[in-house]
């Protein structure tokens, strides 16, 4: 398994959830956890997803998953792989 | 959930992405060291075909693997580059003119320039005992060097605690200094932004401009310099009212979730170009960028400006708990590792500077404590050889006494008076000019010689 994280901040909307499954769907990302929370009208989400299907190169879907967000969905999507996260708060 | 026990919260998530967004947490550079003895010749152009093959060959995909991995984690990494072995070593056989230093310069940038990368240094000469005719010649090529290449980096040993200090070559290297910054006058005199000396230079230093691949080392390694100012000065912003002790661990965490960043990437990028890691450099270096400033944290510590009585403390226990932090987040920690105080690098040391803060004097004080020295500092145009060789020498006496790299990179700006501005651009930044001890001291540096080593350097 190869973890990455997600984070996806914005305006809250009616379907963001929706659009972002679809684009990991359709990308062979499987997600294993789901955290969400709306403050002051921001939505605010951190996914935790499987990479370890993805045919093309990570940095590249990355990229279009960022593109998507400000696109399609009208928010800022990052997607980095979880080591950046792990090595710095875990001993 | 067991798969999900050890991973992290959106608290922590957040908290990363947060230094890298708002307060410039980056890896300032991927230094790809490669040695270049096997590359020497009897004469000068194989040689330089040597390098260009060698070096074209091996850093071929360092920069697209420095992206990459920038990309899949979402931290920044600003630089890469490459060190070579001191050039005055690996061409002495080759060259036998400062002329023909002054090609393998620019095959040095032509190199650096086809892949890609911001800096190469090693245009460099170790002589911190005495100068071979190769040594000399390539010191003497150094302003063309500078002055006709874009991208080449020179730096020169000329003292260390075990041999002293070779003022033979201090003496050349501030008239060096005089000439790069007369040859580039139009510039601000930028050369001289390209040339550091040093007093016990690292041999695994990934920093520009005094990288430079040492001779002990393996024929290819990656150095990683990471950095993060910004990120200690908020992790400070809430500090007032801590005593010391509750300050030191702030900065020592802080210190070593920077580092482990630098780890993650030196792992990875070691692994993905199938080279060696060699070490994780600590440094804090500043950026001009609001913010990401050494000077910023000294004076959230509780300092009016940078300058003020209690800096030199400040900086001492700074410098110390960003090692304590930095160095159990690595496996190999190594280069300078330490607080960097460029002037023209950090808006903070500028401003001190313009209030009348901050004087050459008290920065040469500062520089017994953190990381390397006077460092990016514009001095007056009509400064003589003879008074920065005088820098140099007291800079070099305080890493030669008290064990430690020092560094000196001055730029006399051509035509500046103090009070007047240099721009450089970039990383490099701008300064102020400041004012110099104009009192003579070519009486000393013009003395032939060496300084003998200190007492304390007999050990054995």
């Amino acid at each position: 398994m190869k973890k990455a994280i997600i984070t996806v901040v914005g305006k809250d909307s009616v379907g963001i959830i929706a659009k972002v499954c679809t684009f990991l769907s359709e990308a062979n990302i499987n997600i294993l956890d789901i955290s969400q929370t709306i403050t002051g009208g921001f939505f605010n989400m951190m996914m935790i997803v499987d990479v370890s299907g993805i045919k093309d190169p990570f940095d590249k879907i990355a990229g279009e998953l960022t593109q998507y967000g400000k696109d399609r969905i009208g928010v800022d999507i990052k997607m980095q792989l979880e080591e950046i996260f792990t090595m710095m708060h875990r001993i | 959930m067991a798969i999900l026990n050890d991973v992290v919260n959106a608290v922590e998530v957040s908290e990363t992405n947060n230094m890298i967004e708002h307060n410039n947490l980056d890896v300032r550079t991927i230094t790809m060291g490669i040695g270049l003895l096997d590359c020497a010749a009897q004469d000068v152009d194989t040689f330089c075909d040597n390098i260009y093959k060698k070096i074209t060959k091996y850093a071929r995909d360092l920069v697209k693997t420095g992206e990459e991995i920038s990309k899949d984690y979402g931290v920044p990494i600003v630089n890469k580059r490459i060190s070579v072995t001191p050039i005055a070593l690996a061409g002495g056989s080759a060259c036998k003119s400062t002329e023909d230093f002054v090609k393998v310069a620019h095959t040095l940038d032509k190199a650096a320039k086809a892949v890609g990368v911001n800096f190469l240094g090693g245009f460099s000469a170790i002589c911190q005992k005495g100068m071979s005719p190769a040594d000399e010649m390539l010191m003497r090529a150094i302003p063309r060097a500078l002055a006709e290449t874009d991208i080449v980096c020179a730096s020169v040993n000329l003292g260390s605690t075990k041999t002293g200090i070779n003022m033979d070559a201090v003496r050349l290297m501030g008239e060096m200094v005089k000439e790069a910054a007369e040859r580039t006058k139009d510039t601000d005199s930028s050369a001289c932004s390209k040339l550091v000396v040093f007093c016990n230079a690292p041999d695994d230093n990934p920093f520009m401009a005094g990288a430079f691949h040492g001779v002990s080392e393996t024929d290819c390694i990656l150095n990683v310099g990471v950095s993060g100012p910004g990120v200690v000065r908020d992790a400070l912003r809430n500090a007032q009212g801590l005593d010391f002790e509750e300050l030191s661990e702030l900065i020592k965490k802080t210190a070593f979730k920077i580092t482990r960043v630098g780890q993650l990437v030196a792992k990875e990028a070691s692994r993905r170009l199938g080279v060696p890691f060699g070490i994780i450099d600590l440094s804090l270096a500043p950026t001009p960028a609001i913010g990401d400033s050494v000077a910023d944290i000294l004076e959230l510590m509780g300092l009016e400006k940078v300058g003020a009585p209690g800096t030199t403390a400040a900086l001492a226990m700074l410098n110390d708990q960003v090692k304590k932090g930095g160095i159990m987040a690595s496996s190999s920690v190594g280069g300078l590792s330490g607080a960097f105080i460029p002037v023209s690098e950090d808006q903070g040391m500028i401003n001190a500077v313009e209030a009348g803060a901050l004087n050459i004097e008290k920065l040469e004080a500062m520089t017994c404590v953190c990381s390397v020295g006077l460092d990016m500092i514009a001095i007056p145009g009509d400064t003589t050889a003879a008074t920065i060789s005088g820098i140099i020498a007291d800079e070099a006496a305080l890493g030669m006494v008290n064990q430690k790299t020092t560094a000196v990179r001055v730029i006399p700006a051509y035509g500046k008076k103090v009070g007047d501005h240099v721009d450089f651009g970039g990383l490099l930044g701008h300064a102020p000019v400041m004012a110099v001890n104009t009192f003579d001291c070519s009486a000393f540096v013009n003395r032939k010689g060496r300084i003998p080593a200190p007492i304390h350097s007999f050990k054995n």
